[in-house]
């Protein structure tokens, strides 16, 4: 029970129009049947500050990952966290969130590897909902619990981990999307964001540095294609059946670029490497490349 | 077992751990709701302030000795409440303390709130940051005392 799609014409040239909704959509759909809207943030109580009413939460941290096991949780997990805030299989999901919904497209593209079909993107996120004034509301939702079915996670489509990256490395292009300091390895975390770890700086030789925020305008809203364009096609060559690896520090960054490359340009085959730098930065005997060039083997 | 925290600090500790996960949540959203502004004289001089980098926010804190005891002014952004709440939990359990009393806070305090699991390890580091901070400074500001 699909909620129908948001026309405007700014999401019409998109490949794939369907996944984003504009904040004038989303005023009038809500409370429309079968639409879930969840919230997910960098800060994880910005939610019970105010929040889109209606809206779930949920948390990357506590709720995405597995506490154990450097993974996310398995299908058993994933359909436990759904059924309790009130999502079913065929549920329509609006994910938004704070920092140009980084975290939302993270959400998204989990939901992504249990295939659950119709998620979309608020674009802009909630900044832009913030700054048109719209309604906000720290009144907790009432969530009817929903039996969502236990869905074995699909690791393989989207998603790629330290040995695929390692196996295609030279033959598979690599997008690094964080900051230009974190890419030549002067250090090893975003600008004014802690330490997560990695013992080595620097990046996957033969990675293209394209940023993630070049493809977010100035109010967090996702620009047009034909810039978008002209960033992923004109600067690395990306064809639409191009396979290509994207990856950033944890993933959450790279996810709002596979966001961009799947759904906005079409790419086919785009996987997002979450192990990312915190992984590869730290793995014995991996190749780095340091300084701007993205390097030989 | 740590050593002994002072009495403010040890009220907020067993605050948090007196909650189940979900309202220690709420009572971090209380904190940051209550953390006071800068004295006026620091307002708009932000950068007199030191930035604590280990947050992932706009965080600067400061801290003054006077009489024996120590004040700690600390800023972050609304948007950014987890982090004002960890800020204002600092502001109220450090300030008033002795410089002796405040060098002598257990490093892993933050981790003694019982947070670990509602909040995550990771965004955890934030408050060790600026303890870690507030307590550099006021030992440099006793051995510029001679103290």
């Amino acid at each position: 029970m699909a909620v129908a799609s948001d026309t405007a014409p700014q999401f019409a040239e998109y490949a794939h129009p369907e996944r984003l909704v504009g904040t004038d959509w989303l005023a009038e759909n809500l409370g429309e049947p079968g639409l879930v809207v969840v919230e997910s943030d960098e800060d994880v109580l910005l939610y019970e500050t105010g929040h889109i009413p209606g809206a779930v939460k949920i948390d990357w941290h506590t709720e995405l990952n597995d506490p154990v096991t450097r993974d996310f949780v398995d299908g058993a997990g994933f359909a436990a966290l759904l059924g309790a805030k009130g999502i079913s299989r065929d549920s329509t999901v609006v994910i938004y969130g704070d920092k140009s919904n980084w975290w939302a497209a993270y959400a998204l593209w989990v939901f992504t590897l249990f295939g659950h079909e119709d998620v979309r993107l608020l674009d802009g996120g909630r900044a832009k909902w913030e700054a048109e004034g719209r309604p906000m509301t720290t009144d907790e939702p009432e969530v009817s619990p929903t039996e969502y079915p236990v869905v074995v996670r699909d690791d393989s489509t989207v998603r790629a981990f330290r040995e695929d990256v390692l196996e295609t490395l030279g033959t598979l292009p690599l997008i690094d999307v964080r900051s230009p300091e974190e890419y030549t390895g002067e250090r090893t975390t975003a600008p004014a964001y802690p330490e997560e770890g990695a013992l080595r700086a620097g990046h996957i030789p033969t990675a293209h540095n394209i940023p993630w925020a070049r493809a977010a305008a100035e109010d967090g809203t996702f620009k047009p294609k034909d810039e978008l364009e002209a960033i992923y096609r004109g600067g690395v060559g990306l064809g639409a059946d191009q396979p290509v690896i994207a990856y950033c520090r944890i993933g959450e960054r790279s996810s709002h670029t596979w966001f961009v490359l799947t759904h906005l340009l079409g790419l086919s085959d785009v996987r997002n490497y979450d192990g990312s730098w915190t992984e590869w930065g730290s793995a014995v005997r991996v190749p780095i490349a340091k300084g701007s060039e993205p390097g030989s083997l | 077992m740590s050593a002994a925290l002072p009495p403010a600090l040890e009220e907020i500790r067993d605050e948090f751990l007196a909650l189940g996960q979900k309202d220690r949540l709420l009572l971090l959203l209380e904190f940051a709701n209550e953390l006071p502004e800068l004295p006026a004289r620091l307002q708009g001089h932000e950068d007199l302030l030191e930035r604590v980098v280990e947050c992932q926010s706009p965080v600067f804190l400061t801290t003054e000795v006077e009489d024996g005891t120590v004040r700690l002014h600390a800023t972050a952004p609304r948007e950014s409440p987890t982090t004002r709440g960890f800020a204002s939990i600092l502001v109220q359990g450090l300030s008033g303390l002795s410089p002796d009393d405040l060098l002598a806070v257990p490093d892993d305090f933050p981790q003694m709130l019982g947070l670990t699991e509602a909040v995550s390890p990771l965004r955890l580091r934030g408050m060790s940051g600026m303890l870690a901070r507030t307590k550099r400074q006021v030992a440099q500001r006793l051995a510029a005392a001679g103290a």
